[in-house]
């Protein structure tokens, strides 16, 4: 089970989130009364991508580019093979300056700025993600998710605060919309493409493949909630996924950009209200 | 062979257009006509472009901008002209600040023309561009493949469109016509 889950994830991690992201877009389209792409698209795009002319403004972009793959990739088979949680979001975070890395090397100015706030948005995010991890472990008394998934009861029954607090950054993590600050998923804005400006060809490609493994990575955390050691769980869990990620989508064409500020205020609250109350809770009761 | 023709992306630039071509060129993208479903995005970003729209004519100073744009963009790519502005210079030919059609800077693929043109002859341009652009891909493709991977930054699929490539109009402002850096300093 070590060893087969983080293969498993390392393979098939692209393909659902490819896919996700091409059932977002087609979603997206169908909200807006449009035929939309094919749900392949995602696929077709990246073909292309690594088809095309390699451009890159230094050298060091590729490089970093490639570390941020690397890491994101690591951390998702360290969750998968059940491993310290805690850990995986420290490698998180990291993997995330390596982005910040390569959006700045560049010079431009559009890129400089979506680093910029792909760091504030790290910030916004990582009260919940930690909190989270104290959650588990004081329910569970453990980091491990190897143990976390062999509970008793879902975890969600004892943490919905945590779960609303993580919800509310899921949006933040996956770059979508009111919180899309560091890239932009629509053009003719004020950032043309925030961290991705300066990304051409290939390089973009292992944005985009990340990215997948990336969202695999943090619904898995959703999953988290709702699996224990019934194995009906499982289905519920992949139920609860989904409706998250339609959740997202709806959000995502419901809302227009909030500005930086407002969005660290508001996390922080949700955070706070949300997940702190929660804990405060789970404490007295214990 | 990369199947690049289902996912087009677009660059719009308005070089000196009245706004009609424009709106017609948005009107493409919105729920009635949706060129979404041929795989086309409409990016702001030149580095992830493959296929440049240009309307209206170019003049002193967008002639310029365009031929960055151009040069900006990774190969293989194409260039289509909306509207007869951009495809001759239209009703403006003969200002004195005009200079013509957008292939008086760089090398035009596919023209569109209407004034406005309609969003349906638009998609068609972008269709045929689409083909030129697998056309090109799967020569930049073969090449790649005789010469290696390191080729694939060096492989110019778009030369032969750029022969003949006219340079009055910077001959014409009294500048000397500036080569297609395309990269080529970068490296
Ligand atoms: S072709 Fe007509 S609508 Fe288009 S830019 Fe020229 S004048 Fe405007």
């Amino acid at each position: 089970m070590r060893i087969l889950m983080p293969i498993l994830f390392l393979l098939l991690a692209p393909l659902a989130g490819g896919l996700l992201d091409g059932m977002d877009r087609k979603i997206s389209a169908r909200m807006q009364r449009r035929v939309g792409p094919p749900i392949l698209q995602p696929f077709y795009d990246v073909q292309k991508l690594f088809a095309k002319q390699r451009i890159v403004v230094t050298n060091s972009q590729t490089f970093l580019m490639i570390t941020y793959m690397v890491l994101i990739i690591f951390t998702g088979c360290m969750f998968y093979s059940g491993v310290d949680m805690l850990m995986c979001f420290f490698m998180l975070s990291t993997a995330g300056i390596f982005l910040y890395f390569s959006a700045v090397v560049t010079d431009s100015p559009y890129s400089y700025i979506g680093g910029q706030r792909e760091l504030f948005q790290e910030m916004c995010c990582e009260p919940a993600v930690l909190l989270t991890a104290l959650g588990f472990y004081i329910l569970e008394g453990s980091f491990q998710t190897s143990d976390l998934i062999k509970a008793d009861r879902s975890a969600i029954l004892a943490l919905p605060g945590f779960f609303v607090a993580f919800l509310f950054i899921l949006t933040i993590k996956m770059r979508k919309s009111p919180f899309d600050e560091s890239t932009s998923h629509h053009p003719h804005q004020e950032l043309v493409k925030g961290v991705t400006t300066e990304l051409g060809g290939s390089n973009l490609a292992l944005f985009q493949i990340t990215e997948w493994y990336e969202n695999v990575l943090m619904l898995s955390v959703v999953a988290l909630f709702i699996l224990n050691k019934n194995p009906w769980s499982i289905l519920c869990a992949v139920l609860v996924v989904l409706a998250t990620y339609f959740l997202e989508i709806l959000i995502d064409n419901t809302s227009a950009r909030m500005k930086s500020q407002k969005m660290l205020q508001l996390s922080w609250a949700v955070t706070i209200a949300a997940a702190g109350v929660n804990l405060v809770i789970l404490i007295l009761v214990r | 062979m990369a199947n690049v023709k289902r996912s087009p992306w677009l660059l719009h630039y308005d070089a000196s257009s009245c706004n009609g071509c424009d709106i017609e060129v948005l009107a493409s993208l919105t729920p009635v006509y949706d060129a979404e479903r041929f795989g086309v995005v409409n990016t702001a970003d030149p580095m992830q472009a493959d296929i440049l729209l240009v309307t209206g004519g170019v003049n002193a100073q967008s002639a310029e901008v365009v031929k960055q744009l151009y040069d900006q963009m990774a190969r293989p790519k194409v260039v289509v002209a909306v509207g007869v502005c951009a495809c001759t210079g239209g009703v403006f030919k003969d200002c004195y600040n005009i200079n013509g059609g957008v292939d008086t800077v760089i090398p035009v693929d596919v023209y569109v023309p209407g004034c406005a043109a309609r969003p349906e002859s638009i998609i068609d341009g972008i269709v045929k561009a689409v083909a030129i652009f697998q056309e090109r891909s799967d020569k930049h493709d073969k090449y790649v493949k005789e010469h290696g991977e390191s080729a694939r930054d060096t492989s110019d699929p778009d030369a032969a469109a750029r022969d003949g490539n006219p340079a009055d109009f910077f001959n014409a402002l009294g500048k000397k016509p500036q080569e297609h850096t395309d990269h080529k300093e970068e490296k």
